[in-house]
């Protein structure tokens, strides 16, 4: 089985008598209120998605990730995992985070420390582009973080739990089934016949597949995240070995980050316990802020990473081979039918099913039998 | 500024070693010897450190209990 990041599995869940005595003096810390996507932040710290962070991070890794892509101690890291406070949150008080107005952990402010968020955003994003979606939401911050480990008292009430899986889940499942090699797939897409080809193209290679889909805020014009869990049991249901395949969510607000957020990506997934992850082309990207294979290129910085990207330059169905194809195996560049997310979605609104060359009749048909597809 | 402030420290190493460095890396991604000493290095010590796996038998009871109630194990 593939180390935790950093070497150790993480767990910030409090013990019993350790909950009882911090929800007992919880009323008496300063309190601060976060929303889903810190929620989920926390969620992860504390079960070790994001292992080896044991809490938000100090000034000391921030500054770090955002010069040379690496934590303070040289493990990588891309993505700041930031918690931003008002002028009244002190270093070395504890301080409790609270969600829907429970109380969800209690954090020892370690540090308090502040970042030009311009500097933050070319740093993460290669822009300070406000129409940029991740550099809008660190806009949004006030610049002034508090970094420090977490105690979780009570979890995120996570959205389809029955497909919720923690890391120590996950790893046990994957020993169970006897899976030494797993490659993850992420997705926050109903499935086309592309997107399968490149999962069985992987798994040919590996023990198992992680059908990852990411359940968090996404744009507008995405699709909603139950109608991606159902396109894909639909899917398993009919097409896949059911012995290799695991369907499980995870918990993250995408930033688009391009390349930056794929090595965090891959991160979680190893912590899942994923030896493998698959990087498509323009993976986490938006707009044209990043090349189409800047996601591939950056895991070259990281030989330390351990988990290994499958990379895929591009896909499409070619009516001539009569199979979905990849530029490296068909000789024919006339008349490919590309699959595209993009092109399913307008299809999808124009009323229309997407054709069996493009989708899964099955899947089509999950989707044709829903009224609310898309995210508002 | 103390040992533990600084961000980079010299380490010495052979100077033909050095220039078969440098010849090496001449047209890659390379900047520098240090580059690629750091890049080495980082390869070797991630795959010598130790593979640990620690969950209790209690905790690994817990977990395949859940797993069981989901359908992901029999």
């Amino acid at each position: 089985m593939i180390r935790p990041h950093g070497g150790r599995l993480i767990d910030r869940t409090a013990s019993d008598r350790e909950r009882e005595a911090l929800l007992g003096s919880a009323d008496e810390m300063t309190s601060l209120d976060v929303h889903s996507g810190k929620a989920s932040e926390i969620q992860n710290i504390a079960t070790g998605v994001y292992s080896p962070l044991e809490g938000f991070f100090s000034g000391g890794d921030l500054e770090s990730v955002l010069d040379r892509m690496r934590l303070e101690d040289d493990t990588p890291w891309t993505i700041p995992i930031v918690l931003d406070v008002p002028k009244s949150v002190k270093a070395g008080e504890d301080i409790v985070l609270r969600h829907d107005g429970k109380p969800m952990a209690v954090m020892n402010v370690e540090d308090v420390h502040t970042s030009d968020l311009g500097r933050y955003s070319r740093a993460v994003f290669g822009t300070d582009d406000p129409q940029h979606p991740g550099v809008a939401k660190v806009k949004e911050m006030t610049g002034r973080f508090a970094g420090g480990r977490i105690t979780l008292l009570n979890e995120y009430d996570v959205p389809f739990p029955e497909f919720y899986l923690r890391p120590s889940e996950t790893r046990v499942l994957f020993r169970e089934k006897g899976w030494e090699t797993v490659v993850a797939f992420q997705t926050r897409n109903p499935p086309h016949v592309g997107h399968e080809y490149v999962q069985k193209a992987a798994l040919t290679f590996t023990d198992g597949l992680l059908i990852n889909p990411v359940i968090g805020k996404k744009k507008s014009g995405d699709f909603q995240d139950g109608i991606i869990l159902k396109t894909y049991q639909k899917l398993v249901e009919h097409y896949y070995p059911k012995d290799r395949v695991v369907l499980s969510t995870l918990l993250i607000d995408m930033w688009y980050g391009g390349p930056k957020e794929a090595i965090l990506h891959a991160i979680m997934r190893k912590n899942l316990g994923c030896t493998h992850i698959i990087i498509g082309r323009d993976h986490a990207g938006v707009g044209k802020y990043y090349g189409p294979f800047d996601a591939h290129e950056i895991f070259k910085q990281f030989p330390d990473l351990e988990i290994e990207p499958f990379t895929f330059r591009s896909f499409a169905y070619c009516p001539r081979c009569g199979s979905p194809v990849n530029d490296k195996i068909c000789p024919h560049d006339k008349d490919l039918i590309n699959y595209s997310g993009t092109m399913v979605r307008a299809l999808v609104n124009e009323g229309k099913l997407p054709s069996r060359e493009m989708m899964r009749p099955e899947v089509a048909e999950v989707i044709a039998a829903e009224k609310d597809v898309f995210v508002e | 500024m103390t040992e533990e402030e600084k961000k980079y420290t010299t380490i010495s190493i052979p100077t033909p070693l050095a220039n078969k460095v440098k010849e090496r890396i001449k047209g890659t991604g390379f900047s520098s010897v240090s580059a690629y000493t750091t890049y080495v290095l980082r390869q070797i010590i991630s795959t010598d450190e130790p593979k640990e796996e620690a969950f209790s038998k209690e905790d690994e009871e817990r977990i395949k209990e859940r797993l069981r109630s989901l359908g992901y194990l029999d």
